[in-house]
């Protein structure tokens, strides 16, 4: 079925029914209760998740496969942005020509900044990315304020012109919409004390990643897929067999970018508003955390990290004392005190802190990152589950990752 | 499809297939967004969203704005001693909540960035039914918040925002703004700088490398050209900038008398360090003493800025040693509850919070557009800045302005800048269409869904 081994296949199901059902996955918490702050089932979270899995999936592209570790990815989700929210302004609110205009223009930039940048390699290769990063963000940020609005964001306006589109001027704002179907919209669902939301916007986001999450899977397994492996294991020897490197790379380079701005577009499809600070380096940063928190080289990993990063970022980031409070106010006065005066630190404002806590952990630990963690649980069950799993067990071995 | 490994077996699909049955026979409403108004509050409770930030270069303001918020929670709950409750002159809030509905609120990290304050806002109205959110350290983030705020039928009521566009060419029907703006900050700035240096002077610009920093230089520019001064030089410096030496020297070797320091937050300790640093304030150039002009002052800036603030002109929304009535009383229940007097910051966003309970007593309703009528051309006084009018043409509040001054001999570390005077309100009107805030408009009110 779609050229898939049935391995692949099985990864790919997966993906498949935790993006559909993910509006009950992510909200197993009755509305009201005390846990309801940790449920993550609204929307803007759920499309932030899928477009942020992406983003990771192109940036596996590259550096899961030859090892050029970029540190510049956020500019081309960046330029993929401010492209997309242009269209929107000029041609019309249907997101598709967005969304497509988006790649397009982060591809060709991509192609731009990899010639250049790949040049070099290794650490030097890094830096002429991030050099690039925060040369755009400086441009976007001041520079280039008439096309970007600067530190504002851009915008969509009334006054726009959106030449596509005939709507009576109400004075309101369209919303972004796919053929009419308006990307905020969507319906609600009450079984019993939970509530779980629909969102258009969230299904265009997560159809979307299928079909990139499927790209990055035959990316994986084709013949192109083997050479990036080749040249991550040793240039040198390829070159001595007679292959040049840098068209792979280069495309590599371009396709991950692509990815990037594919990303950016469906953002500001899902949030029609561009700001510079997603060019800067510590977003470019945050695409590296999440494909290392989630497993370098792996097909799942990616997406798995950059759900737990959000996660943190959105979640985490809401509790504050008075939520603690409410938590320990069956402890007496003191111990209450006591309990979120510890806390305190790792919540609110210190969401960075426990996010950096949890990866220090992993790498020490985990290398291969939440995924090899899944398979060390994995392993640890069969071996518990029967004594005739020795062949189970090997054949794990022998396919590592992914 | 006879491929399948057992990680995905027969068994396994007739489970899930039974329990999806189970799911689908159970009783269930699908319902399209039952409300009047976007998140109509239904119980005894209504969510306000708090959007401030926590972390970054604004995080002391973000902290001060947040401590406002809980005391104007307690105080719209009947705790507390009701500080500008009872100076307000609107006598509408009684201390029961709003409409009767206890006050509760969520709150978020801004992270002085717009994708991040978006995010965090759109969290609070989608997962916790936030009706109102209100915040914000820095104008770009005001702008982007505002404009979610619009889109989704939420009011947005500005924090700490200064820049024109706010309620200039980015206005929108469901923001408002209570801080003054750039345009303001100029008009009251320039007669005591004319009176206090004189009007042939030439001026030199540094001016923060964003839209703060233009529509600040811009406004102090053209009030200051006006009476008589004459601009010898504008530069753009990056708002990463910490260093400024390199800026400095050629203010040295140009013919310049005044500096004008538009910066703001660490900006603008960094720079006026630097330019202290270089001997500005000994320098005399063209026969008169050089002097130091900083359009934008707050308390938390004086005081990272130590000693150099002396002296020092600026402008400012409210402050602190204010002897108004309703200045008096949110200063007593502000200090008594956390120790130390408020910023303006602090003052800014308590009044906001107040404003929208008392504009929604009086509209007798939540919805954003019932709001957004009891706001428009509403006056109030007791806030602290005197009578002052929410204008219906921008949604901006125009109230008095003051001129403030590095104190010489502080007493206290709080005690960092004196009142030169107060510029009175018709000084700093300006009309809706005037270019330095033209463009845009405000559009329809939104209700949401």
């Amino acid at each position: 079925m779609l050229g898939l081994n049935s391995k692949d296949k099985t990864l790919f199901l997966i993906v498949l029914a935790l993006t559909m059902f993910a509006p009950f996955l992510l909200n197993p918490f009755p509305e009201g209760s005390e846990l309801a702050q940790f449920n993550a089932g609204y929307p803007d979270l759920m499309q932030r998740f899928v477009i942020f899995g992406i983003f990771a999936i192109g940036f596996n592209i590259l550096f899961g496969l030859t090892g050029y570790l970029s540190f510049g990815h956020a500019a081309f989700l960046g330029v993929g942005s401010y492209a997309g929210v242009w269209m929107l302004k000029l041609l019309t609110m249907n997101v598709v020509p967005a969304i497509i205009v988006s790649v397009i223009f982060a591809g060709l930039f991509s192609a731009v900044v990899g010639y250049i940048s790949l040049r070099r390699s290794g650490i030097y290769f890094s830096i002429l990315t991030l050099a690039f990063a925060q040369m755009s963000f400086a441009l976007a940020y001041s520079v280039l304020t008439p096309i970007t609005n600067g530190e504002t964001g851009l915008q969509l306006a009334l006054n726009d012109p959106r030449i596509l589109d005939f709507d009576a001027a109400d004075g309101s704002l369209p919303a972004t919409n796919f053929f009419g179907i308006e990307m905020r919209d969507g319906f609600e669902l009450a079984l019993g004390p939970w509530l779980f939301t629909f969102n258009f916007g969230y299904y265009l986001c997560a159809v979307v990643m299928l079909i990139a999450f499927y790209i990055s899977i035959r990316i994986f397994r084709s013949p192109f897929g083997l050479m990036l492996r080749a040249l991550k294991t040793n240039q040198q020897r390829m070159r001595f067999t007679g292959k040049n490197p840098k068209p792979h790379t280069l495309a590599a380079f371009i396709i991950s970018g692509m990815y990037a701005g594919l990303a950016g577009g469906l953002m500001v499809a899902m949030d029609p508003l561009a700001g510079a600070e997603r060019m800067q380096w510590t977003a470019s940063g945050e695409v590296v955390l999440m494909t290392i928190l989630g497993g370098a080289g792996t097909l799942i990993g990616p997406v798995l990290g950059a759900g737990v990063i959000k996660y943190f970022e959105n979640i985490f980031s809401k509790i504050n004392d008075n939520v603690l409070y409410n938590w320990f106010s069956f402890l007496p006065d003191g111990m209450q005190d006591a309990f979120v005066f510890m806390i305190h630190p790792f919540i609110g404002k210190g969401w960075h802190l426990t996010l950096g806590i949890m990866f220090m952990l992993v790498v020490i630990f985990l290398p291969g990152g939440v995924v090899e963690g899944g398979q060390r649980l994995k392993r640890l069950f069969r071996r518990r589950g029967g004594s005739d799993s020795a062949g189970g067990a090997s054949s794990a071995k022998v396919h590592p990752a992914e | 499809m006879a491929k399948f490994n057992p990680g995905f077996s027969r068994r396994g699909l007739l489970k899930a297939s039974a329990v999806a049955g189970v799911g689908l026979a159970a009783p269930t409403i699908f319902s399209s967004k039952s409300y009047a108004y976007m998140n109509e509050p239904k119980g005894g409770t209504v969510t306000l969203g708090f959007n401030v930030p926590q972390s970054g270069p604004y995080a002391d303001e973000g902290a001060d704005e947040l401590r406002a918020y809980e005391l104007a929670v307690e105080h719209l709950n009947g705790g507390g001693d009701g500080g500008m409750m009872n100076t307000f002159s609107s006598k509408a809030l009684k201390g029961n909540g709003i409409l009767g509905k206890k006050v509760e609120y969520v709150t978020g990290d801004t992270q002085t960035k717009s994708d991040a304050a978006r995010a965090s806002a759109k969290s609070m109205i989608e997962k916790d039914g936030a009706i109102m959110i209100t915040g914000g350290s820095s104008s770009g983030v005001a702008v982007a918040v505002q404009g979610l705020c619009q889109e989704a039928g939420v009011i947005f009521m500005a924090g700490l925002t200064h820049s024109n566009d706010t309620t200039g060419k980015d206005k929108k029907a469901n923001g408002f703004r209570h801080f003054f703006n750039s345009y303001m900050s100029g008009a009251a700035l320039a007669p005591v700088l004319g009176k206090a240096y004189g009007t042939d002077r030439k001026a030199y610009h540094l001016t923060a490398d964003y839209n703060w920093g233009y529509t600040t230089e811009e406004a102090v520019r053209s009030s200051t050209e006006a009476m008589g001064w004459e601009t010898v030089g504008a530069v753009k410096t990056p708002l990463a900038q910490t260093d400024f030496s390199s800026y400095i020297t050629p203010v040295l070797q140009s013919d310049a008398d005044v500096l004008v320091l538009n910066h703001y937050g660490g900006n603008m300790v960094n720079s006026l360090t630097n330019a202290v640093q270089f001997g500005l304030r000994d320098r005399v150039a063209n026969g008169k003493n050089f002097e130091i002009v900083v359009p934008l002052y707050s308390r938390l800036m004086a005081k990272g800025a130590g000693a150099n603030v002396k002296g020092i002109f600026g402008s400012t929304n409210w402050h602190w040693s204010l002897t108004d009535e309703g200045s008096k009383a949110f200063v007593k229940s502000f200090g008594t509850k956390y120790g130390f007097p408020p910023s303006q910051a602090a003052h800014t966003c308590y009044v906001q919070a107040l404003l929208y309970a008392d504009a929604v007593e009086r509209a007798g309703s939540f919805n954003p557009c019932a709001v957004v009528e009891a706001l428009e051309g509403f006056e109030f006084d007791g806030m602290g800045n005197g009578p002052t009018l929410y204008r219906a043409d921008d949604h901006q509040c125009f109230k008095d302005v003051l001129v403030v001054k590095g104190k010489e001999n502080p007493t206290s570390e709080f005690d960092l800048l004196e009142i030169v005077e107060v510029t009175p309100v018709a000084q700093v009107t300006y009309a809706p269409d005037h270019p330095q805030v033209a463009g845009g408009s405000l559009g329809k009110c939104n209700p949401g869904s």
